[in-house]
């Protein structure tokens, strides 16, 4: 076989290959579509995202995923109050601040935090967070808003703190020296040059951050209280999208319009992560820092 | 510049001292973030370490459950999660090594590599329980593959793909351009200069980058809960078409629909260290080998 030909061959399986992802990315979709479509048979697509009734399991059932969502949202966004603080100014402290040897450690320890299972995370927030809550603030359940947020934040904290880190990792030398020779104090040179500068990959890192946070599922089943309802108050328990598809589908029939109504839910969960992601890749694309020629 | 001139400098009628006070606050609010985040993980783990490390024997990682889960040892389950973890790698490393190597090596810019990166990280925002849902309508129904080690360590793979990508692909970037160029010039083909050059120097970043997101595999619940994961198996599993008990799966499952949810915590405390203990040690493994590799780097 000549050389070329045997190289070009080569070439097209690894290309074959590296397609598998946007296969297996393709085969999510056509999957929960096929498995989450015949609930629009029994609801129309507006009484199934805005409803506010989600008793699946009545009769008549009324699949309403409004609560659901609503749930998913505040987690989320509280969860990110947490963490976008924490994950932003460890990565300027890794990037900017720590001494060699220190920012290896805390380097690991984020690393770490990453690697740390999620359903140990769930149970971390059963047995202690759950418990400190209901006595601190005498509460009927500590399983709520607040303990989801709060455990979710931490497994947010790597994905934001680690492409933060890139994000002013990348920033180039030049504009800090600059901003020194202008006279500028090292706070001011973070938080008037590096940041801003930074601010498209900073950005890139909370989306993800939150994808994740709205995204996991351990974590909001185990210790988010599971209750289908629009919360009052930030101690009233949620039931998140995840949570509802992970606890339910074990005891759905296979087939029944509870089954589909989950991989509906699954579909919404689904294209809200992906925005998401598509916002974090166009970000990054559009705002790649291509050094200091570019501004 | 005296003090008096430092005094004296301004810059929108700030003065300097005002400037370093803001600094010191500054730092300190950021050094006080990375102490509180060591601080959650050094609390999480010691937590579970003093909670857990009574109940670890020999008879508790060798022994099945008894009693109802309120005696007896975990062992299915370690074993489950040791197939499934295995599965998922055997399938999904060299699948995203070779993916990572075409983006690296082979791919121009343009609309089809554009096309794969998106995918790539599309894929990797998935939620995991839509993994799970998708290994349930692809593997188990559709292919009638059922609830087993097949279904949950396919799942698993789809999902820690694209981190064995980016792994894969960062240590690819990081093997120094002259050493293809060098390869090329002494007449190897790009077949060649990737098999025999880039790869073997790529390997151990690409291991250790991969072990610290497969880790995520092992501790994964949602994928497993529809796919491969049984509360209880009687045998051990004796072909990939078996359902499986699982770590994390075991203790969701104690420690939520459990009936003896008190009675099962020292277990619950058990499942959890050893769960952690297997994904964290494997972890600082993959963390202290990829230390020492860079320090002994040699270009």
């Amino acid at each position: 076989m000549s050389r070329h030909l045997k190289e070009a061959i080569i070439k097209s399986i690894f290309a074959v290959f590296a397609f598998v992802s946007v296969l297996i990315l393709a085969l999510i979709v056509v999957f929960l579509f096929r498995e989450g479509i015949p609930v629009f048979k029994e609801v129309s697509v507006v009484d199934f995202i805005f409803g506010k009734e989600w008793y699946p399991t009545y009769d008549p059932p009324s699949y309403g995923i409004w609560s659901l969502i609503v749930g998913s949202v505040i987690v989320t966004v509280f969860s990110c109050l947490i963490a976008v603080p924490l994950g932003v100014l460890s990565a300027v402290y890794i990037s900017e601040m720590a001494p060699a040897s220190i920012k290896d450690v805390v380097k690991s320890i984020i690393e770490l935090l990453a690697g740390l299972p999620s359903v140990v995370l769930g149970f971390f927030g059963m047995v202690v967070v759950a418990p400190f809550l209901q006595e601190t603030f005498d509460l009927p359940t500590g399983l709520n808003i607040v303990n989801a947020s709060v455990i979710l934040a931490i497994m947010a904290i790597p994905t934001i703190s680690s492409i933060s880190e890139d994000a002013l990792y990348a920033v180039p030398q030049e504009f800090k020296e600059a901003s020194y020779a202008l006279g500028a104090t090292k706070y001011e040179t973070i938080a008037k040059v590096i940041v801003p500068a930074a601010l498209s990959g900073i950005s890139t890192a909370v989306i993800l951050g939150m994808a994740r946070a709205i995204g996991e599922t351990m974590v909001v089943l185990m210790v988010a209280g599971g209750a289908a309802a629009i919360p009052e108050s930030i101690f009233d328990s949620v039931r998140p999208m995840p949570a509802s598809i992970a606890a339910e589908m074990g005891e759905a029939p296979f087939g029944s319009g509870h089954y589909h109504a989950l991989f509906a839910t699954g579909i919404v969960l689904f294209f809200l992560t992906l925005t998401f992601n598509l916002i974090a890749d166009y970000i990054s694309r559009r705002f790649k820092e291509t050094g200091s020629a570019t501004l | 510049m005296n003090t008096e001139a430092v005094a004296r400098f301004r810059v929108r009628g700030t003065s300097m001292k005002w400037r370093y006070l803001r600094q010191h606050v500054f730092f300190a609010v950021v050094r006080l973030s990375a102490l509180m985040i060591a601080l959650a993980l050094g609390g999480i783990i010691i937590y579970i370490v003093v909670n857990g490390i009574s109940v670890i024997s020999w008879d508790f990682i060798t022994l099945p459950p008894a009693d109802s889960m309120t005696q007896g040892g975990i062992m299915p389950a370690i074993l489950g999660t040791l197939y499934l973890t295995i599965g998922a790698i055997a399938v999904a490393l060299p699948l995203g090594v070779v993916s990572a190597i075409y983006l690296t090596e082979y791919a121009k810019q343009g609309k089809f590599i554009r096309l794969i990166r998106t995918g790539v990280n599309c894929l990797a925002g998935v939620p995991s329980v839509v993994f799970g849902l998708f290994g349930l309508g692809f593997f188990v129904v559709y292919l009638h593959f059922g609830s087993c080690i097949l279904s949950g360590a396919m799942t698993l793979a789809a999902l820690i793909l694209p981190t064995i990508i980016g792994a894969s692909e960062e240590a690819l970037k990081a093997v120094p351009q002259m050493f293809r160029e060098a390869s090329l010039a002494l007449g190897a083909s790009k077949w060649q200069t990737i098999y025999k050059i880039i790869l073997p120097t790529a390997l151990p970043g690409i291991l250790t980058g991969s072990i610290l997101g497969v880790g995520r595999a092992a501790g994964e619940t949602a994928p497993i809960m529809f796919t491969a994961a049984a509360f209880f198996t009687a045998k051990l599993p004796g072909s990939i078409f078996d359902e499986v008990m699982a770590l994390p799966y075991h203790i969701y499952v104690l420690a939520t629909a459990g009936t003896h949810i008190e009675q099962t915590r020292p277990i619950q405390y058990g499942t959890v260290l050893v769960l952690v203990g297997l994904v964290l040690g494997v972890d600082l493994i993959a963390i202290i080998v990829r230390g020492y590799m860079r320090k002994k780097k040699r270009w």
